[in-house]
């Protein structure tokens, strides 16, 4: 269980404009700020919770998960996850834990990924029985087979991401931070770690909570999610409920042509791609405007769906804005993303 | 972060660690060529004593000093210093962090495994300081030699603790690593590295004395070469650095990591 009460994170930045005199200035008298990465932020997350924590470039999601995993220090507030309080780092709250930074690794670069395997088991104190026992089924979930014996160098991104979430989970941690895990991956790889990833979860009740700018990971895998802007949380809640409060209207599209002033009578056009037509229309209109296209020959493959996540999101940011801009001034730069 | 944990998994750390100097070979033999420099000594002071000793050094003296010079530095240089502050400018750190064992069981276990390596280049210098005029000059009884390995040993971790302390200041300064250059400075004058103390001005002599450096590598060569009457006295303050170096790293790390911690990377 993740229980965070108040959570605030400031960073000091030396700051100096560009320039000579300004840098020499700055050997003698150096002007700080101090960036609020995170500000206030609360929220508890049960055992087995899978949730996204969402927010723009900088909004305090990184540093947020690096606070939970302990690799720094709160500025003031409460941190307790699984009972341990995570900036002390004691090796029973490292063995319960992992954090996969799709940016970092911790696989050793030039030997096969089995070499990092026995570091971990090594220390983290995983027994004989039991790394035979987990390598088998992160093998058979993850496909490792070929992939462990070959120097590390020579993976593919994606065939490390895997590699690197069984590093990552080979001492069986209940807790899941991912930042990012998918960045970079094709969509097929995409779907193989997002899969992992909810079948880990359901099969040793881990708690997950994933940061990603691939709305389709979040909206595969998460059924809350905290949405964080400039270190505050704007929202924490049931997906579904976030989309619907936000975008109300149901997205329709189809192939076929209709012409522009009927459409535009049916509900709002907005742009697609792949040649297909998509209008938004409220709830209450939708099975009048469905059966009027159905109707309509030239109309097929009609699909009704929520409008993408990466919409809702947009506008759920615009709408914060100028209340956020009221309550703090935005932070020059998130300085531990 | 228990003890216990790191001894337990420090077997698998040191295979591990052995694998990875292996596939560093090429770069490991690259750097031992870098540490070459008693040999450029050796033909110049040779050549200097060629007539007659210089001062109390003979040609087999100088020989056998820089022999010995060779081997020592081999044993004891390490590259922790660019591989701690590599971590801590990258952030890759973080990953030695999530881990129940303390970061120094990590770079300790590292930079021991590279040892074997390093002795497979020594064991031909040994060799040939035994064809060589060197045989009459060091020393090879039992006692004698013992000490020389309590020394090298002492060394190595000397030159570690200085390594771990300069690498743990990057944690402070963002070109940490131009303080290596100070320390290369001072290791050849202060050392014995290009040439022996004995050979110096008085004074150099006595600062040297009072400094880390001589315990890198001087020490354990004036022992092999039989040039330290009281070697007991060396091994003393060595080890005395060992622990004074030691701590510093200790403290310097734990200042810094806080730092890390605070700022993150």
């Amino acid at each position: 269980m993740i229980r965070v009460r108040d959570l605030a994170k400031h960073f000091k930045v030396h700051k100096r404009p560009p320039g000579l005199a300004a840098a020499l200035k700055s050997v003698i008298h150096r002007t700080y700020t101090t960036v609020k990465a995170v500000d206030g932020v609360s929220f508890t997350i049960e055992r087995g919770e899978r949730v996204g924590f969402l927010g723009p470039n900088g909004a305090g999601k990184t540093t947020t998960l690096k606070v939970l995993s302990g690799l720094l220090h709160p500025t003031s507030g409460e941190v307790s996850v699984d009972g341990h309080r995570p900036h002390k780092r004691d090796a029973e709250f490292l063995r319960r834990i992992t954090l996969v930074m799709g940016q970092k690794q911790q696989l050793i670069w030039d030997l096969p990924p089995a070499e990092t395997y026995a570091l971990n088991q090594a220390v983290f104190g995983v027994s004989d029985a039991d790394f035979a026992k987990t390598m088998a089924e992160l093998s058979s979930l993850l496909d490792l087979e070929a992939l462990a014996q070959k120097p590390t160098r020579q993976l593919s991104l994606g065939e490390r991401m895997k590699c690197e979430l069984a590093a990552a989970l080979l001492h069986r941690p209940t807790t899941l931070f991912l930042d990012e895990p998918t960045i970079g991956l094709d969509v097929a790889m995409q779907v193989t770690i997002r899969e992992f990833v909810r079948e880990y979860n359901q099969r040793h009740d881990a708690t997950v909570m994933l940061t990603s700018h691939y709305m389709d990971d979040v909206v595969a895998l998460c059924p809350r999610v905290i949405v964080i802007d400039g270190g505050h949380i704007i929202h924490d809640g049931d997906l579904r409920r976030l989309v619907k409060t936000m975008m109300p209207d149901k997205r329709v599209s189809f192939t076929g042509t209709v012409a522009p002033d009927q459409l535009a009578r049916l509900g709002r056009v907005v742009p697609a791609d792949g040649g297909r037509t998509s209008i938004e229309v409220p709830e209450d209109r939708l099975r009048e405007v469905v059966g009027h296209l159905l109707g309509l020959d030239a109309v097929h493959d009609l699909a009704i769906e929520d409008p993408p996540l990466e919409d809702v999101m947009r506008k759920l940011f615009k709408d914060h804005k100028p209340a956020e801009a009221a309550a703090t001034p935005a932070p020059a730069a998130e300085a531990a993303s | 972060m228990t003890l216990r944990a790191s001894v337990r998994a420090m077997p698998t750390m040191l295979r591990v660690g052995m694998a990875e100097t292996i596939a560093y070979r090429a770069e490991m033999i690259v750097w031992i060529l870098t540490t070459t420099m008693p040999l450029v000594m050796l033909a110049l002071w040779t050549s200097v004593a060629r007539e007659a000793p210089f001062r109390a050094y003979a040609q087999a003296d100088f020989v056998a000093y820089y022999l010995a010079a060779l081997i020592v530095r081999n044993l004891t240089s390490n590259w922790v210093a660019w591989q701690i502050g590599e971590e801590i400018r990258m952030g890759t750190l973080s990953m030695r962090l999530l881990r129940p064992v303390h970061p120094f069981a990590g770079y300790l276990a590292t930079h021991l495994a590279a040892i074997p390596m390093r002795a497979l280049v020594v064991l031909p210098v040994v060799a040939i300081m035994f064809v060589t005029s060197a045989r009459d000059v060091i020393v090879t009884d039992a006692p004698r030699l013992a000490l020389f390995g309590v020394s090298v040993a002492g060394a190595w971790l000397l030159v570690f603790a200085t390594f771990v302390a300069i690498g743990a200041l990057a944690f402070f300064l963002e070109k940490s690593m131009s303080l290596v250059e100070v320390y290369f400075g001072l290791f050849m004058l202060l050392s014995g590295y290009m040439i022996p103390l004995d050979l110096m001005p008085g004074w150099i002599r006595d600062v040297a004395t009072w400094l880390p450096f001589r315990y890198m590598l001087g020490g354990p060569v004036e022992i092999l070469i039989g040039r330290a009457p009281d070697a007991g006295a060396v091994l003393a303050a060595q080890w005395a650095w060992v622990a004074g170096m030691g701590l510093a790293a200790a403290l310097i790390w734990r200042a810094g990591i806080r730092r890390f911690e605070a700022y993150g990377a």
